[in-house]
């Protein structure tokens, strides 16, 4: 019976996480990664940012993309661990540090965001 | 164990030893369509890595102005700089896969009953990604 | 162009040694000729214990599935005079069990496929007066390109979690799975649901692509399988949102048990 399948939920956290990521990590990562520390455009000041990180809709925005890209990561991984390297012995072994990984990552991103 | 083919056959043929081969842990190498795979697989990886990387950027915010500097400053050190490149690499790679294979799932149907082509949704996904970095950069660089 | 091409055809015969050998064959070449050819002169002229599955040559009966330098293919449809010099290495289709030779036992993939129930499910059946179940264009076109399967398993032979996870259903049974799912005469998704949506079912599939890749009928089973996941995943939440259609189920689950315990 589909209802006592966890896999759907966790597909539709993995296929949420990929479209977020694909959209936002590209200007993220160039900017804040890579074009900000080689000094190809100046830093964004600490004050606008941290204006921008007080509005409600970036942090939920932010938030949303922190937790989802985790468990986009978190089944990715446990598939490419499982499937890749074969090592089905250590099944529950994986899904603890895949999923508790990101349980993990998103508090932490929760718990910065809400203090800001 | 009854075969679904056969559910009245109360005998077993002579049965001729089968070869089974098994699966190398090396099979993503054999071709290059899994190496790619794989490649996609692992860029999971380095998008992990970026949340993290954000993660501590919120935590640099949420003192003061002076960890946000020294959050700057570390994040120029070789190894956080070569680890970020490769990380856009494969964030960018993540992207366009992604963006591509998703009209795979998505059968749309326009109003009026047609289908709407593949490459019509993988055109819009790449308008979105474009909207969307330009919002990201307004924000962090305009005004 | 040469006109003679060396083929390398793996070898396996369990009544004499335990591994695959790779024996050498010198075919002609001319320029119609197709791997199938290549072994059928081998078989007629120089050597007739070469087994093989083969049948109609011209791509509709998916027999002949072989893995040729590498790639699964149909030999009814790869031309030698596509690789060249030579030589071609010719293997049975991987994934699979040897039989003997090139053969393959396809044993598995039959089991799987009866198990998704390739056929139209009706909660009631039109009496044979009443006409045919009359269809549009469109309604056809939702589902035809899935009907175009021919059994041949080259999606079987490229999919490397098939490989990986023996109870994996597999490309071509999910995408059959959905060309009944998506036929308008057909009322039986949610039975084929139950049976799909689980580990060794869609779940299983991480969306490697290369069963498309293969696919001589352009079936694109892949595509199938991801549509079939967010149609599962939807009917999924539904199933939390509207759970009075979950309730009639289980009902009607309990009271078909309880039939059964009285008929036997």
């Amino acid at each position: 019976m589909a209802k006592r399948e966890l896999e759907p939920l966790l597909w539709l956290l993995f296929s949420a996480g990929g479209v977020l990521s694909a959209l936002l990590m590209p200007s993220l990562i160039v900017l804040f990664g890579v074009a900000i520390p080689l000094q190809w455009v100046h830093h964004t000041p600490y004050t606008r940012l941290l204006a921008v990180l007080h509005n409600p809709l970036t942090r939920v925005a932010l938030f949303a993309l922190c937790m989802l890209s985790l468990f986009h990561w978190a089944h990715r991984f446990r598939y490419t661990l499982y499937d890749g390297l074969q090592i089905k012995h250590l099944n529950e072994l994986i899904n603890t540090f895949c999923y508790g990984g990101a349980i993990a990552g998103s508090l932490a991103a929760g718990y910065w965001l809400s203090r800001l | 164990m009854i075969d679904p083919l056969r559910p009245h056959a109360v005998y077993h043929d002579y049965h001729p030893r089968w070869l089974r081969r098994r699966v190398s842990t090396y099979w993503w190498l054999e071709r290059w369509p899994y190496v790619k795979f794989i490649l996609r697989e692992i860029s999971s990886v380095f998008v992990a890595w970026f949340v993290l990387y954000l993660i501590l950027l919120l935590r640099a915010m949420n003192r003061n102005a002076v960890a946000y500097q020294e959050f700057l400053d570390w994040s120029t050190r070789p190894w956080v700089l070569l680890l970020n490149v490769i990380s856009a690499f494969f964030i960018v790679f993540h992207s366009i896969t992604w963006l591509n294979l998703a009209p795979k799932a998505m059968v749309v149907h326009a109003p009026g009953g047609r289908r709407v082509p593949p490459t019509v949704i993988a055109l819009s996904n790449y308008a979105a990604l474009v909207v969307a970095s330009v919002l990201v950069a307004w924000l962090l660089l305009g005004g | 162009m040469a006109d003679r091409i060396v083929m390398e055809v793996a070898r396996y015969r369990p009544e004499d040694t335990n591994e695959v050998t790779f024996q050498q064959f010198e075919v002609p070449c001319p320029k119609d000729w197709v791997v199938l050819d290549g072994l059928n002169y081998v078989k007629d002229q120089l050597d007739g214990t070469l087994s093989y599955r083969w049948s109609c040559r011209m791509g509709v009966c998916g027999s002949c599935g072989m893995t040729v330098n590498g790639e699964p293919k149909l030999t009814c449809a790869t031309f030698l005079s596509d690789y060249g010099a030579g030589p071609i290495r010719i293997e049975p289709l991987k994934n699979f069990p040897i039989v003997r030779d090139l053969v393959v036992e396809i044993g598995d993939f039959m089991r799987k496929l009866v198990s998704v129930k390739p056929w139209i499910i009706r909660d009631e059946e039109k009496p044979v007066a009443q006409g045919e179940y009359l269809q549009t264009p469109a309604e056809l076109d939702e589902y035809k390109q899935y009907s175009m399967c021919i059994n041949c398993m080259l999606c079987y032979s490229a999919c490397p979690i098939y490989g990986l996870e023996p109870g994996f259903i597999g490309p071509a049974a999910i995408a059959l799975a959905q060309r009944y799912n998506l036929d308008s005469r057909d009322h039986g998704s949610e039975e084929r649901m139950d049976i799909l949506s689980h580990h060794e079912g869609i779940w299983g599939c991480t969306f490697v692509g290369e069963c498309t890749e293969v696919c001589p009928k352009h079936v694109d089973p892949a595509g199938a399988i991801q549509r079939y996941k967010l149609s599962a995943s939807l009917a999924w939440l539904k199933s939390f949102v509207a759970p009075r259609g979950a309730e009639q189920e289980e009902e009607e689950e309990a009271q078909e048990e309880e039939t059964k315990e009285a008929a036997s």
